[in-house]
């Protein structure tokens, strides 16, 4: 139907780069071999260089050091291992209270309810309407029971770039650690260990044009936490099992490959989007902040109109977006990231979020905005609501 | 290309029939909510020699198969008695789309119970319902429970929504917990008084705000 396929879901998964592929490829068909100790066999010590040499550079795209960085499956893994890893070590040495944000992606969130139901008490930190902490709010709520502190750097959904300079000094003046979930903004967005006060950091490939299945957790030296993915004595002893090599090669390439250059043109895609889309279609209001947002992120309500059925005839259109409706997640519930901003269920039903990636052009914008504005306004048509307001305004 | 839905389903959602409002219907109805998810407007024009539905039209703001099951519920409904009409169902509505994803159901059960609200507003405006049972505070309520809370997603029964209900002298008066200026303050009046003004027994409808 469609004569080009344009992807527009880049937060969700992105086309692995070709350059990535061709430096994984020794790994899986030369260098196959299990990482091995210095005094191991020679496949086997040039597996654990390369996998060490990954590790060193990703670490350093963090501002950290080598052995501060663990590889892990994928972000999921990663924020499971830091909010469960801290709670595990701290419970009996500090306390049981747990403050996350209300809009965390679920992997935070989930495994802040987890540990609720086994007892720990967690705050869930309200937003405002563009989905940012407040930091008063969230200095009141640190008690001497606070272990851990997890707020998200960017929203993957509205793209809101959280304050984690400060959020990190109010953790650090209170003596709480603090995890942040970088999944989003990792090599778009600057985050250096060294500057910022955070104490571990969830990354992964898959949002970079890395491949699926390899992700990490930067954890500053001294940060107390207890390994409960047992096994072997892999990653420093802090998560047991097979290393995954051409994944963490892949990994540090995928990073080698962002340019800042690239970036400015995701983000001159987006602003184009925004700017095109609400000034061409009535009644369309942007989720998250204007500026402070993700470089590849635009998230667009349009009202009286429902987000599957948007996400149906674009597909039919051969372009590729998500929505926060209902009708399109797997457990038929609603954006919580959308509700979380103050919005209502019909806020949700309409969203519609755009992420781009390194092979996006401007013309897909131009061919995202012209399809859309058809879309909505045929959608409108059959739509009961919103009539009354157009025929006020003409 | 790999799409969710049969050919008939994405037929219907791309050129849905029956679009629109008819002007002057003979029975309406709404089911869904703007704030809650989907929501159907079904709007019918009766024949009354022949008891048969002449004309019905739809409005969704809701997925493809919300709209998919307004097209062929009003599509089925044409030129069928009322009572016909009322008996078709969800499963019947689904197989003429050469069926619909189970858990899409909640979605496009709307539709056809838009259909027999529909019908339902009509026999009521016309006189037409069999057992006149007297309006009381329990019917009131009932009612209301098809009315959805904007600001949680379920109705506004369960949700204490509504702070007091009084029928008297054939006049109800429901009082909503929120106030007047609220942002959802109008959709909930005007979804409270179309449930409520066609009871047969009832002459007016008040609907008040707490401040």
């Amino acid at each position: 139907m469609a004569e080009r396929f344009i992807y527009l879901d880049n937060a969700a998964a992105t086309r692995l780069d070709e350059r990535v592929l061709e430096a994984m490829r020794p790994y899986f068909f030369d260098t196959y071999a299990v990482a091995t100790s210095e005094f191991g066999y020679s496949q086997g010590i040039e597996a654990r260089e390369q996998l060490d040499k990954a590790r060193g550079f990703l670490a350093g795209a963090l501002g950290a050091a080598p052995q501060e960085f663990i590889f892990t499956s994928g972000s999921t893994e990663s924020s499971n291992i830091a909010v469960k890893g801290v709670a595990l070590a701290l419970l009996k040495k500090k306390g049981s209270h747990i403050i996350v944000s209300k809009i965390e992606d679920f992997p935070v969130l989930h495994s802040a309810q987890a540990l609720e139901r086994q007892g720990f008490r967690v705050t869930y930190l309200d937003v405002d309407s563009e989905g940012f902490v407040d930091l008063d709010r969230l200095r009141d709520s640190i008690t001497r029971e606070t272990i851990l502190v997890s707020i998200q750097h960017a929203s993957q959904e509205i793209g809101t770039i959280q304050d984690i300079e400060a959020i990190g000094r109010i953790c650090r003046e209170k003596g709480v650690l603090f995890h942040t979930d970088a999944t989003h903004t990792f090599t778009r967005v600057p985050l250096d260990m060294k500057k910022i006060a955070v104490d571990l950091v969830t990354v992964s490939a898959h949002t970079i044009h890395g491949p699926k299945g390899i992700g990490g957790l930067c954890i500053r030296q001294g940060t107390q936490i207890a390994k409960w993915v047992d096994g072997g004595f892999q990653e420093f002893n802090l998560r047991a099992g097979l290393e995954n090599i051409p994944g963490a090669v892949g990994f540090a390439k995928a990073v080698e490959l962002v340019a800042p250059e690239e970036t400015n043109r995701l983000q001159q895609m987006r602003d184009l989007l925004i700017d095109r889309m609400l000034a061409g279609i009535p009644h369309s209001i942007l989720n998250g902040h204007r500026r402070k947002r993700l470089p590849q992120n635009a998230n667009i309500t349009f009202h009286y109109v429902e987000g599957e059925s948007i996400t149906l005839h674009l597909d039919m259109h051969g372009i590729a977006v998500s929505t926060g409706s209902a009708c399109f997640s797997r457990s038929l519930e609603a954006s919580h990231v959308i509700l979380g901003i103050g919005g209502d269920h019909e806020r949700a039903h309409g969203s519609i979020r755009f992420t781009f990636g390194r092979y996006n052009s401007l013309e897909d914008v131009d061919a995202a905005v012209k399809a859309l504005a058809g879309i909505v306004e045929q959608l409108r048509k059959i739509s009961p609501l919103g009539k009354e307001k157009e025929k006020e305004e003409a | 290309m790999k799409f969710p839905y049969t050919d008939i389903v994405l037929e219907h959602f791309r050129h849905p029939r029956n679009v629109g409002k008819i002007e002057n219907a003979d029975g309406k109805a709404t089911e869904g909510s703007p704030a809650c998810g989907d929501m159907v407007s079904v709007y019918i024009k009766v024949d009354p020699k022949t008891n048969t539905i002449a004309n019905a039209k739809f409005e969704s703001y809701g997925c493809a198969s919300n709209i998919a099951t307004g097209s062929i519920i009003t599509e089925l409904a044409k030129g069928k008695t009322l009572d016909e009409a009322k008996a078709i169902t969800w499963q019947q509505a689904s197989d003429a789309l050469g069926g619909l994803p189970k858990i899409k159901a909640h979605c496009s059960v709307l539709a056809v119970e838009g259909l027999r609200s529909a019908i339902q507003n009509y026999e009521e405006r016309h006189g037409l319902i069999k057992e006149k049972v007297p309006t009381t505070v329990e019917v009131v309520s009932q009612r209301l429970r098809r009315v959805v809370n904007p600001l949680t997603g379920l109705n506004v029964v369960r949700t204490n929504l509504v702070q007091d209900i009084e029928v008297k002298d054939g006049v109800i008066t429901v009082t909503i917990d929120l106030p007047g200026d609220h942002q959802f303050a109008n959709t909930i009046k005007e979804e409270v008084m179309e449930k409520l003004e066609t009871l047969w027994d009832v002459k007016q409808v008040i609907v008040k705000f707490t401040e």
